[in-house]
C-alpha cells in the first residue's frame, strides 16, 4: 500500500511539474530581437530567437521591424509572398501564398517538413520544396523531397515534379529514386533551374514547366538561385560525399565557377539581395542560425546581417 | 490434469489477464508518447533549429540502428542471468528518459545528436526483451496472445498520441526546441514511475540449472526456437519497409502526396484496433498459424500494389491489410516464442527471436533502397511479391513438421 501511495505521489508531482512548465513557457516574456547590420537593400527573414518564427524586416539602414506573419520559410517578390508554415494537427504544414496587402491567395497542404521556397521575379510563380521524412526507402533514416509550384496566372498547382522527363547528359533517364529540390525561375516564368538527386548523386538541372522536362547541366550542385540578370546561378556544392557545403556562383555563359570564401558549412538556397550580394543562413558553431551576406564575385569574407534568423529574402 | 483442459468455452480475458500486462501496457503507452514526440520533432529540429543536413544525420542513424540491435541480446541475457527483469527494464526506460534532456545540450553536432539517439536506441534495445519476458511470465499460457495483443494496443495508442502532442506544442505554444524535449521527458518519467511502483518482478522460477551464456546461446539448438528464429528472419528479409510501402501506395493510388504523412496513422489505427482480438484468436487457433496468416495478408497487400485497383479504395484496403499484418504478427510472435522457451531463459530467448527479425528487416530495407537505383517501383514491388511468396513456401515447409496444432 505504501508503495502505491509513493508511486501515486510521484506521478502527481511529475504531472504538476509538466503543467507548471507549460504555463510558464506560454507566459514567458519574449526576448527583444537584436537589430541587424546595414545591408544596402534591406531584407526579410524568419526570426529564430523566441520560437515564434515571426517574419521580420530589416531596412537598408539596419532598423528592424517586427512582422505579424509566422513562417518556417519565407520569400517575396513583386508583391507576392510565399510562406511555408505549420498548419495545426492535420497535414501538419502548408504553403500559403499571400498577395500585396497580405491577403491569402491560396493554401496548399504539404506532405513534409518545409525546406525551400521561391517566388519568380514577376511574382507569378511560387515554388517550394519539402522534406518527406520517414520516407526512408533508400537508407534507414534517409529522406526524400517533393518540389511543387503554383502558377498564379492559371491557378495550376503541381505538387511534385517526379513525372518530369529527365535528361542526364542528354540521355532520357527514368529512376524511381529521383528527387527534385530548390527550384528557381527565370524571367520568362517558364524556364527554371533546380537540383536533381538520385542516391548520393546530385545535378544542377535546367528545366521547362510547359514541356515538363529537365536537363542536367553539371554534377554536384544543389539549391540553385538565379541572379536578377539571369546570367549567373549561385548554388551550394559539397566537398566530398559528406563534406561541408560551400557557396559557388556559376557564370552560365562562360561556365566559370567562383567559390565564395568563408561560406563553408551553409545549408540554404541563397537569395540575391541585389545583382551583387547573396544572403544565406548558416549556423555558427554551437549557436542559433544567422544570416550572412557574401559578395557574388567572390571578393571578401561574409558579413553577419542578422543573428538568430533564417530564410533571407529580398524585401 | 483433465480439469485444467476443460475450461469454459467463453473466457472473459479482462478478468483473466494479470494486472502486470496492463501496467506494462501503461508504461509502453507513456514511453511511446515520449519517443514519438521526439521522432516527429527531429526533422524540424535538425532542419530549422540546427540547419543540419538530414542526409548527414540519416547516415549516422543507419549505423547506430544496426549497432544497437545487438544490445537486445545483452538486455535479455542479463535479465535472465540476474533474474531481475524489472531492474534491467528500468535501466533501459530510464536511459531513454534521460536522453530526452540531453538533446538541447549537445546542440548542432551531428555526432552529438547521433550519440544521444544511440543512447536512446540502446535503452530501447535493453528493455524490450525483459519487458516482453515479464508479460509472458505473468500470463497463463492460454492467454499469451491476448496479453501481448493488449500490450501492443496500448503501445500503439501512445505512438499515435506522440506526434499529436508535438504538433500541439509547435502550433499552440512555441517552435523553440526545449518545451518539446522537456514535455517528452515528463512522459518518459511517468512511464518509469509506473514501472517502478506498479509492476512487480515475476517470482523466480526456481531454475533447474543456472543461466549461462552457453545455455542462452544453446537455445538455438532447441528445435522450436531455432526454427522460429529462422522463419521470422526469412519472413523479415521478405518484408519491405513501411516507408517503401507508403511511397508506392501513394504513387499507385494516385492520391495527393500530402496524404503520405497520414498513411502511417491508418496502419497504426488498424493495428491497435485489431491487435487484441487477433491475439485472442491466436490463443484459440494457434499462434504460429496467426503469425503465418499475417504474412499471407501482407502478401495480399503487396499484390494489390501491382494491381489494377487505384484511388481511395486501394489506399483503404492496403492500409487495412498492412495494419492487420502488424496486429497478427508483432505481439503474436512473442506469444508464440514464449511457449517454446523455459521461464528462466525467457528474456534471452525472446531477444534472440526479436534480434533476428529486426536485423533481417534492416537488411531488407537497405536492399530495396539499393534496388531503386536500378529498378523502378513496379519491378521492385513485383520482386517483393515473389520473394515474400517464396519465403512463405519455405517457412511453411520448415515449420510443418514442428507445428502440428
Amino acid at each position: 500500500m505504501n508503495r502505491v501511495a509513493v508511486g501515486v505521489a510521484a506521478l502527481v508531482a511529475v504531472v504538476l511539474f509538466g503543467a507548471g512548465y507549460v504555463v510558464w513557457t506560454i507566459n514567458r516574456p519574449t526576448a527583444t530581437a537584436s537589430s541587424g547590420g546595414a545591408s544596402g537593400t534591406g531584407l526579410r527573414f524568419v526570426d529564430q530567437s523566441d520560437g515564434r518564427n515571426r517574419v521580420d524586416e530589416l531596412a537598408p539602414d539596419g532598423t528592424r521591424t517586427a512582422g505579424s506573419l509566422r513562417c518556417q520559410r519565407v520569400y517575396a517578390a513583386a508583391g507576392t509572398t510565399v510562406c511555408l508554415r505549420l498548419a495545426g494537427l492535420g497535414p501538419s504544414y502548408e504553403v500559403a501564398v499571400l498577395g500585396g496587402s497580405g491577403e491569402v491567395l491560396k493554401t496548399v497542404g504539404l506532405p513534409g517538413v518545409p525546406s525551400r521556397a521561391r517566388v519568380s521575379a514577376s511574382g507569378k510563380i511560387v515554388s517550394w520544396t519539402v522534406f518527406v521524412v520517414g520516407d526512408s526507402y533508400a537508407v534507414p533514416g534517409g529522406f526524400s523531397t517533393r518540389t511543387g509550384y503554383l502558377d498564379l496566372r492559371t491557378g495550376t498547382v503541381v505538387e511534385s515534379l517526379e513525372h518530369y522527363t529527365a535528361y542526364i547528359d542528354g540521355t532520357p533517364t527514368k529512376r524511381d529514386n529521383f528527387n527534385f529540390w530548390g527550384m528557381t525561375f527565370a524571367d520568362d516564368d517558364q524556364t527554371f533551374y533546380a537540383t536533381l538527386g538520385s542516391g548520393t548523386q546530385t545535378w544542377l538541372v535546367k528545366g521547362d514547366i510547359t514541356r515538363g522536362e529537365v536537363r542536367t547541366l553539371r554534377a554536384n550542385a544543389e539549391c540553385p538561385s538565379l541572379s536578377p540578370d539571369g546570367k549567373r546561378v549561385a548554388y551550394k556544392k559539397r566537398a566530398g560525399t559528406l563534406g561541408a557545403w560551400q557557396l559557388f556562383v556559376l557564370d552560365l555563359e562562360s561556365g566559370e565557377e567562383t567559390p565564395l570564401p568563408g561560406s563553408n558549412g551553409l545549408d540554404d538556397q541563397a537569395a540575391w539581395l541585389d545583382g551583387s550580394t547573396l544572403a544565406y543562413a548558416k549556423v555558427p558553431q554551437g549557436q542559433a542560425p544567422a544570416i550572412y551576406a557574401s559578395a557574388a564575385d567572390g571578393s571578401g569574407e561574409p558579413r553577419l546581417l542578422v543573428s538568430s534568423a533564417s530564410s533571407p529574402s529580398p524585401r | 490434469m483433465y480439469v485444467a483442459s476443460s475450461r469454459p468455452a467463453k473466457t472473459e480475458f479482462r478478468t483473466r489477464l494479470p494486472g502486470t500486462v496492463f501496467a506494462l501496457g501503461t508504461v509502453s503507452l507513456l514511453t511511446d508518447i515520449s519517443a514519438e514526440m521526439v521522432t516527429a520533432f527531429l526533422p524540424v529540429y535538425l532542419l530549422f533549429g540546427l540547419q543540419m543536413s538530414y542526409l548527414q544525420f540519416g547516415v549516422l542513424d543507419g549505423i547506430y540502428t544496426g549497432a544497437t540491435a545487438v544490445l537486445r541480446l545483452v538486455g535479455g541475457y542479463v535479465a535472465d542471468k540476474a533474474n531481475r527483469h524489472k531492474t534491467v527494464a528500468l535501466f533501459g526506460y530510464g536511459l531513454s528518459a534521460v536522453t530526452k534532456l540531453a538533446f538541447p545540450l549537445v546542440g548542432a553536432s551531428a555526432f552529438g545528436i547521433g550519440g544521444v539517439l544511440a543512447a536512446d536506441r540502446a535503452g530501447k534495445g535493453v528493455r524490450t526483451a525483459p519487458r516482453d519476458a515479464m508479460i509472458s511470465l505473468a500470463t497463463p499460457e492460454d492467454a499469451l496472445g491476448a496479453a501481448f495483443g493488449v500490450h501492443r494496443t496500448m503501445d500503439t495508442i501512445g505512438a499515435l498520441l506522440g506526434p499529436l502532442a508535438t504538433f500541439a506544442v509547435l502550433a499552440w505554444m512555441t517552435t523553440s526546441p526545449e518545451p518539446v524535449f522537456v514535455i517528452s521527458f515528463c512522459f518518459a518519467l511517468l512511464g518509469v514511475i509506473v514501472l517502478a511502483f506498479f509492476v512487480r518482478q515475476p517470482p523466480p522460477s526456481a531454475p533447474t540449472r543456472r543461466v549461462s551464456l552457453r545455455r542462452s546461446a544453446g537455445l538455438l539448438r532447441v528445435t522450436g526456437v531455432r526454427r522460429t528464429t529462422i522463419a521470422a528472419g526469412v519472413l523479415g528479409l521478405a518484408t519491405m519497409s513501411d516507408a517503401f510501402v507508403f511511397v508506392v501506395l501513394q504513387r499507385v493510388s494516385g492520391i495527393g502526396p500530402t496524404w503520405l504523412a497520414l498513411m502511417p496513422v491508418g496502419t497504426a489505427a488498424v493495428f491497435l484496433l485489431a491487435a487484441t482480438p487477433l491475439g485472442k484468436l491466436a490463443d484459440r487457433f494457434g499462434r504460429w498459424a496467426m503469425f503465418f496468416a499475417g504474412h499471407v495478408v501482407l502478401l495480399l497487400a503487396y499484390v494489390l500494389l501491382l494491381g489494377p485497383v487505384t484511388g481511395w479504395l486501394l489506399v483503404a484496403v492496403t492500409l487495412a491489410l498492412h495494419g492487420l499484418f502488424y496486429a497478427a504478427t508483432d505481439g503474436v510472435l512473442m506469444a508464440h516464442g514464449a511457449t517454446l522457451i523455459s521461464p528462466e531463459l525467457r528474456a534471452s530467448g525472446l531477444s534472440i527471436i526479436q534480434t533476428g527479425q529486426a536485423m533481417a528487416r534492416l537488411v531488407s530495407s537497405i536492399g530495396f533502397g539499393f534496388m531503386l537505383q536500378y529498378l523502378g517501383f513496379g519491378t521492385a514491388v513485383a520482386l517483393g511479391v515473389t520473394v515474400l511468396a517464396a519465403a512463405l513456401v519455405a517457412v511453411y515447409l520448415l515449420m510443418r513438421p514442428a507445428v502440428k496444432a
